[in-house]
């Protein structure tokens, strides 16, 4: 095998060369050529680690086939990026100004973040009691704050009771296990609305919650409820997962020590499959933070969630301060990805899946 | 040698098969109660809310409520012609009574609400009749309402009235699948004016098709090339994947409304690459084309990750074996490599399709009104029309429709093989 020339001074890079000034000539846009030798390049990066009896008609087909990957991880990612920027327009437009494109600093501005603080304010500009006023009155900080709280506490019991029940699938012994398993994945399956109606009747119903004589609906508890019960089926499968690669002799190792069933359990079982429970938990916090269509059907004006608040933003008065809470939403998608990752690795580490 | 038909006993001299079934009774039992919360919860807060949905569907009691002797007594009517006047006395009377009722659920509005679904037009009709009723003090009763409103000598809606005092009902259904009673009382089908539910059905399986499909051919190059990357490599590009897969639903469709609406980027792309005229600017939202597009682009990674899984456990030895026997490209992945990926395809498609039919938030912000699936009219009549039996007759169907499909996944895939990441 003949050692390859490097990326850069190859003849099919040096085709894209070509083809990038031309496309550059006929459109006398950058945007546009970066765009193209982007498409076309990355594929043709990949191309190199090729065996020398590889045919031209292979090599065009692998080459076709990476592009069209590349076009597909472009659809899947531009999306989300593409809202970044824009959420820094200093103009009330959801589409790059003039001034964005050629890089303009007078084009980009913050007043969008600053509006997500304001709006909603009694007296956004005051000095007096700024801190209380926003905290109190700034309908995305309040958004927030509800969001936060119902997230945080119907995550703690779809955990909790998610690892029990997990606990018990995952035993050899346990009677009707597909049957339960179905049932306890179902509110992951049936339709959001199917789900949402349902509770919308039954927590309207008076006079038969103990505590609260109108009914569940438009309470935080009757959200928290229907959250919870949405993120039982990620819990039970993510920790059902971390379980089936379980050494079931630990536990009969521990018992054989003299252990009792919950020093079994914290000191043995817990430790090993805590990645799994973190991220079956971190599950079912973004499912009840993206929640909106039980949110629509269970809460009132007091309950609105950030969601709930965006769905209401792009139906009545679409502004881009829509796009700059989706920017803050997605950093934060991007923190609990990391997180997630990171458990993942531990998890296999623990397991003595992954050689390092 | 011992003997084969005394039993074996265990220390404490019980038969050792007896002890055996003892303890696994024991330990089923032990694991049984572990799931027994979570059982107990989600009976609660979801199967009793969704049971109660299905009752709703066929319980409607407002005649029962509202005229609850006549309720009874015109059961025994035998439907010809007109009814004889101690039914219709027994009418009158309770509907002068319902008049002065207050109470949710009770009111004479209730009743004519239910008869004016089944006998559109005839709301009025109840209503103006319940005020003038009280007067109505003696025989013929029936000649008393004629004389109020000519539409009591129709034997049509004494016919409704007989249907309407029944506790349970099909009428919802028969709503909700474009069929209704004629004057007869026989089951119709509804003009085509009015056939508006299956269509909606139909369209809706149709678009999760079409996506579905879509979504499968999409995933399908990404997942194979992902699952022959080294891991190094792999696993970087499974971020692309995986960070929409955790952006909110909301922040990706507002992200495809910045893309596609007519003032949007893309268009924006176009017009400066002369592809299309400024006036030219092609709808791509608020339409059938956005919600096929975004909602293609929300449930892609559900395609891609089963697969991916699938595929990541094909040895590539196999491919490479067909090949040096002499087989093409083309006909190794057709006979070798494809039918391997098929238990992943099953998976990826049957979970896209499931999510498809049941989609609310996406149809509703980017679907204009050609875009809307059959959710959005079911949380219509919840929320606005307040038709809540008819709501929740169509959530039924969807619910039944949703369940055969997620049972067809559990025959094939397994519940216990679904997976994140």
């Amino acid at each position: 095998m003949t050692t390859q020339k490097p990326f850069i001074t190859r003849p099919g890079t040096i085709a894209l060369y070509v083809a990038t000034a031309i496309v550059f000539l006929l459109t006398f846009s950058p945007a546009v050529a970066l765009a193209f030798i982007l498409v076309f390049g990355i594929p043709l990066f990949f191309m190199h680690e090729m065996p020398a009896y590889t045919t031209t008609g292979e090599k065009i087909g692998k080459y076709i086939f990476l592009t069209i990957c590349t076009m597909i991880f472009i659809f899947l990612i531009t999306p989300i990026l593409v809202i970044i920027p824009l959420s820094f327009n200093a103009e009330p437009y959801f589409t790059f100004t003039e001034g964005m494109l050629s890089l303009d600093p007078s084009a980009y501005s913050l007043r969008w973040y600053k509006d997500i603080v304001q709006f909603g304010m009694l007296d956004p500009t005051g000095t007096e009691n700024w801190w209380s006023d926003m905290w109190n009155n700034s309908t995305w900080v309040r958004a927030a704050r509800n969001s936060f709280f119902i997230a945080l506490v119907s995550t703690i019991l779809a955990t909790a009771f998610g690892t029990l029940a997990a606990l018990g699938l995952s035993r050899p012994e346990m009677p009707y296990r597909s049957a339960i398993t179905s049932l306890l994945i179902s509110p992951m399956i049936v339709p959001l609305v199917i789900t949402a109606t349902g509770m919308f009747f039954f927590y309207s119903q008076k006079n038969l919650f103990p505590f609260y004589p109108d009914g569940l609906s438009k309470t935080y508890l009757g959200i928290i409820l229907a959250h919870a019960t949405l993120g039982v089926p990620f819990v039970i499968i993510t920790v059902t997962a971390t379980l089936s690669g379980f050494d079931r002799s630990l536990i009969r190792a521990s018992q054989g020590l003299g252990a009792s069933g919950t020093t079994t359990f914290f000191k043995v079982i817990m430790p090993l499959i805590l990645p799994g429970m973190i991220s079956g938990a971190l599950f079912a916090f973004i499912t009840s933070l993206d929640e909106v269509v039980a949110v629509i059907f269970l809460a009132d004006v007091d309950q609105r969630t950030i969601p709930r608040q965006m769905f209401s933003g792009i139906r009545e008065q679409i502004s881009p301060t829509i796009l700059a809470v989706a920017t803050l939403l997605v950093v934060m998608s991007i923190a609990l990805l990391t997180a997630l990752e990171l458990l993942r690795r531990r998890s296999e580490r623990l397991r003595g899946l992954a050689p390092s | 040698m011992p003997d084969p038909t005394t039993p074996i006993l265990t220390a404490d001299g019980t038969p050792l098969k007896a002890k055996l079934a003892q303890t696994t009774r024991q330990l089923k039992w032990k694991a049984f109660l572990l799931t027994l919360p979570l059982v107990l919860f989600v009976v609660i807060t979801f199967v009793l809310p969704i049971g109660q949905m299905l009752y709703r569907s066929v319980h409607n009691p407002a005649g029962s409520n509202v005229v609850p002797q006549f309720a009874e007594f015109i059961q025994e009517w035998d439907g010809q012609g007109l009814p004889d006047d101690k039914y219709v006395e027994s009418f009158v009377k309770d509907l002068a009574v319902a008049r002065k009722n207050r109470e949710i659920g009770k009111t004479v509005g209730n009743l004519a609400t239910r008869v004016n679904y089944e006998m559109p037009g005839s709301r009025s009709l109840i209503t103006s009749t319940a005020r003038k009723a009280a007067k109505i003090t003696e025989g013929p009763y029936l000649d008393a309402l004629i004389k109020i409103n000519k539409k009591w000598e129709n034997p049509a809606i004494w016919l409704t009235l007989q249907r309407v005092s029944k506790d349970y009902t099909l009428a919802f259904y028969l709503a909700a699948t474009d069929m209704k009673y004629d004057e007869t009382g026989k089951i119709v089908q509804a003009d085509d004016l009015y056939q508006i539910y299956i269509p909606i059905l139909l369209k809706t399986l149709w678009l999760s098709a079409v996506i579905t499909v879509l979504c499968f051919i999409l995933a399908y190059p990404v997942s194979y090339l992902l699952s022959t990357l080294p891991l190094r490599t792999s696993n970087l590009l499974m971020i692309l994947v995986l960070l929409p897969f955790w952006t909110s639903l909301l922040v990706r469709t507002t992200a495809w409304i910045a893309m596609l609406q007519t003032e949007g980027i893309i268009n924006d792309a176009l017009v400066f690459l002369g592809a299309i005229d400024d006036d030219g600017r092609i709808q791509m939202i608020y339409n059938q084309t956005g919600t096929i597009i975004s909602m293609v682009h929300i449930l892609l990674p559900f395609m891609i990750l089963p697969l991916f899984s699938v595929m990541k456990t094909i040895p590539p030895s196999y491919m490479r074996a067909a090949k040096s026997m002499g087989a093409s490209t083309f006909y190794s992945f057709r006979r070798v490599y494809f039918p391997q990926t098929i238990p992943g395809i099953a998976a990826g498609t049957l979970l896209v399709f499931i999510l498809a039919i049941g989609y609310y938030i996406t149809p509703a912000l980017v679907g204009g009104n050609d875009g809307l699936l059959i959710s959005n009219l079911i949380a219509d009549h919840i929320k606005k029309t307040l038709n809540w039996s008819l709501g929740a007759a169509l959530g039924t169907i969807l619910l039944v429709v949703v369940m055969v499909f997620y049972w067809i996944y559990n025959k094939l895939v397994g519940v216990d093989n679904l997976k994140f990441g």
